[in-house]
Order: structure tokens, then sequence, then C-alpha cells
């Protein structure tokens, strides 16, 4: 195997782990960790794939716009959790189920 | 080589510990995984975005997590409503397909036309996404912002009568 395939491997497993983590997670915390780990996956990914075809600068700007929208998203998702704990008194995903009403 | 090998396997062993441990410690073993791959994408060549991704991924992303944590006080770990083999079978299936599409794909993959310089990329090339980051980020304060107000709010009305308005019964 190449170095970039190498590198295209474990960006993929990087994804897998994070997948795993937002299965079975039910802390909304440890929700936001694994999705910021499939994230990490993806930018990686994104790297080498400029890396690959010689378009670094291109992936680069790429990878910017995923660092910004990621950072946004986590940053409201955490918010959102800090509100969850205050009305409800719980991070458990499962008990959260007035949404279903 | 070797050195990158290394670094990509602590990567993925710090990834599987922060999955595994609990919230306070998964978010150091999250901002230990974000410093290795601001390294890793230094040593790619990707040097603008791994200063990002340390200061922003290792430093406030962490912060803010710790901040979470801190105000939530909750460390309870609920087992998970997934079994765990059939998480598994999951991910393998996942992963799988994942490799299976990309990895063929790569040896065969062609050096395209010379690369634009990263400036040009960001402020010319990709103008639109540069000012859907922009939006995305007021919208974001702006989600924050109302949800503080809302806790500000809340935290009012629990705490004190809500006054009432001038000439009111």
């Amino acid at each position: 195997m190449t170095p970039i395939q190498i590198t295209i491997a474990g960006a993929i497993l990087l994804v897998a782990v994070g997948l795993y983590g937002l299965l079975v997670s039910r802390h909304l915390i440890k929700v936001v960790i694994a999705l910021q780990i499939m994230v990490k996956g993806a930018m990686l990914a994104i790297i080498v794939a400029g890396a690959a075809v010689g378009q670094m600068n291109l992936a680069q700007s790429i990878a910017l716009t995923v660092i910004v929208v990621d950072t946004i998203a986590a940053v409201l998702a955490l918010a959102l959790i800090v509100q969850i704990k205050r009305r409800t008194g719980t991070l458990d995903a499962a008990e959260l189920t007035q949404l279903r009403h | 080589m070797s050195l990158h090998f290394l670094i990509l396997l602590a990567g993925l062993f710090c990834a599987a510990m922060a999955v595994r441990a609990r919230p306070l410690t998964a978010a150091l073993w999250l901002a230990t995984l974000s410093a290795l791959i601001a390294l890793m994408l230094y040593r790619l060549g990707a040097h603008e975005v791994a200063v990002i991704e340390l200061s922003v991924g290792a430093g406030l992303i962490t912060v803010l997590l710790a901040f979470a944590i801190s105000m939530a006080e909750d460390e309870t770990m609920p087992a998970s409503i997934v079994p765990r083999p059939f998480a598994w079978l999951l991910v393998a299936v996942a992963g799988g397909a994942l490799l299976w599409l990309l990895l063929p794909s790569l040896p065969a993959a062609r050096q395209l036309a010379a690369d634009a310089p990263f400036i040009v990329q960001v402020w010319e090339n990709r103008l639109f996404d540069l000012v859907l980051q922009m939006v995305a980020l007021i919208a974001g304060v702006m989600g924050v912002l109302s949800l503080l107000g809302e806790t500000r709010a809340t935290g009012t009305t629990a705490n004190e009568p809500t006054p009432r308005m001038e000439g009111e019964q």
C-alpha cells in the first residue's frame, strides 16, 4: 500500500470509530465528541485527496470550510445541551422523549 | 513514512479512548487527537489548515467542551440502546464499503492542473463558500446569543416573581 492509501484507510477508520461512538453513546456530550471524531476523519481524507491530485490549496480551502461549519455546529450543540440539562435535568438522549408528542 | 504511520496509529488510539472514556476525559483525548491530526496535516503540506486545526480543534473546542461539561455537571454514562454487536456490524459494513470504494481508485488519481495559491483559492475561487461561512458564523452567534438570552430569562422567572406592568391589576 502507498502512504496515500494508508492515510486514507486511517481517515476511514477514524470515521468508523466516530460512527461507532455515535451509535453507542447516549450521553449528549459524548455524541458531540463522536461527531467531532467523524469530521476529523473526513477532513483528513480531504487533505489526503488534495495531496494525491496535487491540489493542496484547493483541499485546504475546502478543509477550512469544514472546520468553520464543524465549529459552529459544535458550539450550537453544546449551547443546546446546556439548555436541555437545565430544563430536563438529564443528558441521556433516551430520556428526551418529549419531542415524540 | 514510519513516523506518519505512528501518528496515524496514535490518532486512532486517541479516537477509541475518546469514545470509551467519560465526557471530561474524552474531551482531553479529543484534544490530543486534534493535535495529532494537525501534525499530520502539517506533514502532508497543509500548513495553514494545520495551524487552524490546532488552534480551533485542540484549543477552542476543548475549552467549550470543558465549559459545557462543567455547566452540565453530568458524568453518568448510560448504557447503549443499540446492541454493541449490531453497532460493530454497522460500522464494519460502512467502513468496509468506504475502503472498497475509495482505495482502488487512489493509485489512478491523476495530477490535475497547476494549483492556485491558497489566498486565491479562498478569496476568489471559493468566494461563495466564504460568504456562506460568514452567514453561518453570524447565524451561529445569533443562535448562541438567543440561547443565552433565554437562559437569563429563565433564571429571572425561576428565582424572582415576574414584575407587573404599570397599570396591571
